[in-house]
């Protein structure tokens, strides 16, 4: 048996399951309040699920629209196509359709209900700013996504939250125009208080999940082209940190170093911040740190 | 793919199926035969070679490995998307050896865990005309297929598919056209 350098992680498999494990039990919740106050359940669910539904379905066409892509053919852009043709064949997937899109904003983005639908979008600030190989991490990010049929997951995710906010104002729909006695003011109280609560809630655990299918997919990407100092560059450009690097000596700027230092370190040592909850990516650190432990993976010998 | 693997964002990664590369001497007769196709003696394997001693290690052993046969010397070359090559060459033309010195190469990959790395494998012919004409094997699928390339980034399809017919029988071809994807200037080719 042929030894294999690519063992799935662990720890990252079972946070995520952590956090779907998390968003299912809300949405039980949410259910069982809801039936035990005798709301019009089914009505409610059908419509969420049918906007959800119809938001996953149509994903690629209005993500498109959305960012003004334009589906190119081999012969308008061949670089990017054999690019996306030798990646796909080392993957052994399907060859999704490939878009570009006017901005100058470095960016890409898969999306799709399934594989066979799915388009990958590359900006063409994207194009100009990355060399052949960082190209490469990125495009290689994104069919990871469509791999994992990230677009799919998130769907699936985000139904107790769209459910939640729609059952807040279906509720307040309803009780208007009616006459209130005691218990509906009651009932009304309760429903919105825990649909807020529960909205609230589904809303950082997909922030979480999103946060750790970026992760899957950076790992994919890397173990996929063997390149994760590619990757790693890429992220470091696009992320527009590379500015922020000092170009000046750092015996120059002594007397004022240990000020400038600081914000390089905030956020480091784990702290819990607003910022690092709500995000739907994971932190450039954060991504770095997993690209430079594949890194040293690949080396072993 | 499962749909435990699709909840948890990972994708095995998919390893390489060698078998199929010795059917490649009776097509090569098939193609000599029928459309007049002379073997060059010449193949190649690209890979994606990772960053790292590790990889390199295993490329140095192969290398000595093929050359220590007293053939031609094998080469290596990088491609414009970063892909390596190792160009194994027979002389006089030989293409069954030339297939078996590709098959060793992919089984050094693959026993020191590169194997999801391997792009693709090829053995070149020259047409009637002297254009180039390779048959290009697909690792992740274990399937081949025809590129014909012509001046000016052109493929011949119309042989290409000919071709297809031709060896419909004696070798896995990729049934899915659009995975036949063009490898331009390939080394080996």
């Amino acid at each position: 048996m042929a030894r294999t350098r690519y063992g799935t992680d662990r720890g990252l498999s079972a946070r995520m399951a952590g956090t779907m494990f998390g968003l299912g039990l809300l949405y039980v919740i949410l259910a069982a309040v809801l039936i035990s106050f005798g709301v019009n359940a089914v009505f409610v669910l059908v419509i969420s699920g049918g906007m959800l539904f119809a938001q996953w379905w149509f994903s690629d066409s209005m993500a498109m629209a959305a960012m003004r892509a334009v589906v190119v053919t081999p012969e308008q852009a061949p670089q990017l196509h054999a690019l996306v043709d030798r990646i796909c064949a080392m993957a052994d997937m399907e060859k999704p359709r490939v878009g570009i899109a006017d901005s100058e904003v470095p960016n890409a983005f898969a999306t799709g209900r399934s594989p066979k639908r799915s388009v990958i979008v590359v900006t063409t600030g994207l194009l100009k700013r990355l060399d052949q190989e960082e190209l490469e991490g990125v495009l290689a990010h994104e069919l990871s996504h469509v791999a994992h049929r990230d677009v799919t997951v998130m769907t699936v995710a985000s139904f107790t939250a769209i459910v939640a906010g729609f059952m807040a104002r279906s509720v307040m729909w309803n009780s208007m125009g009616r006459n209130r006695d005691q218990n509906t003011a009651v009932m009304f109280l309760v429903i919105t208080l825990v649909s807020v609560v529960v909205y609230f809630l589904s809303y950082v655990l997909m922030r979480a999940l999103s946060r750790y299918r970026e992760l899957g997919a950076d790992r994919g990407a890397a173990l996929l082209t063997g390149r994760p100092s590619a990757l790693a560059r890429a992220l470091q450009k696009i992320s527009g940190e590379m500015a922020a690097i000092p170009t000046r000596d750092l015996r120059q700027m002594e007397p004022v170093s240990s000020f400038a230092f600081a914000p390089a370190f905030a956020g480091k040592g784990g702290g819990f911040s607003l910022e690092s909850i709500m995000s739907t990516h994971p932190s450039l650190e954060k991504r770095l740190e997993q690209l430079a432990r594949i890194q040293a993976e690949l080396g072993e010998r | 793919m499962g749909l435990f693997d699709a909840v948890l964002g990972r994708k095995k990664a998919v390893g390489p199926n060698l078998d199929a590369l010795f059917a490649l001497p009776n097509a090569a007769i098939s193609l000599q035969v029928s459309l007049d196709m002379l073997p060059t003696g010449r193949g190649s394997v690209a890979f994606r070679a990772p960053e790292g001693r590790a990889f390199a290690d295993v490329q140095d052993e192969v290398r000595r490995l093929l050359d220590a046969d007293g053939g031609p010397p094998v080469e290596v070359a990088t491609d414009e998307f970063g892909f390596t090559w190792i160009v194994v060459a027979t002389d006089p033309v030989d293409v069954p050896t030339a297939v078996t010195d590709v098959h060793a190469v992919n089984t050094a990959l693959v026993e020191a865990g590169f194997g999801p790395q391997l792009l693709c494998s090829l053995v070149s012919f020259r047409d009637p005309d002297d254009e180039p004409f390779a048959l290009v094997y697909l690792f992740k699928r274990g399937t081949f297929f025809p590129f014909a390339p012509r001046a000016g980034e052109q493929r011949d399809n119309v042989l290409e598919l000919r071709v297809r017919d031709l060896l419909t029988r004696e070798l896995p071809l990729e049934p899915d056209v659009s995975r036949w994807f063009a490898v331009w200037g390939a080394p080996g080719l």
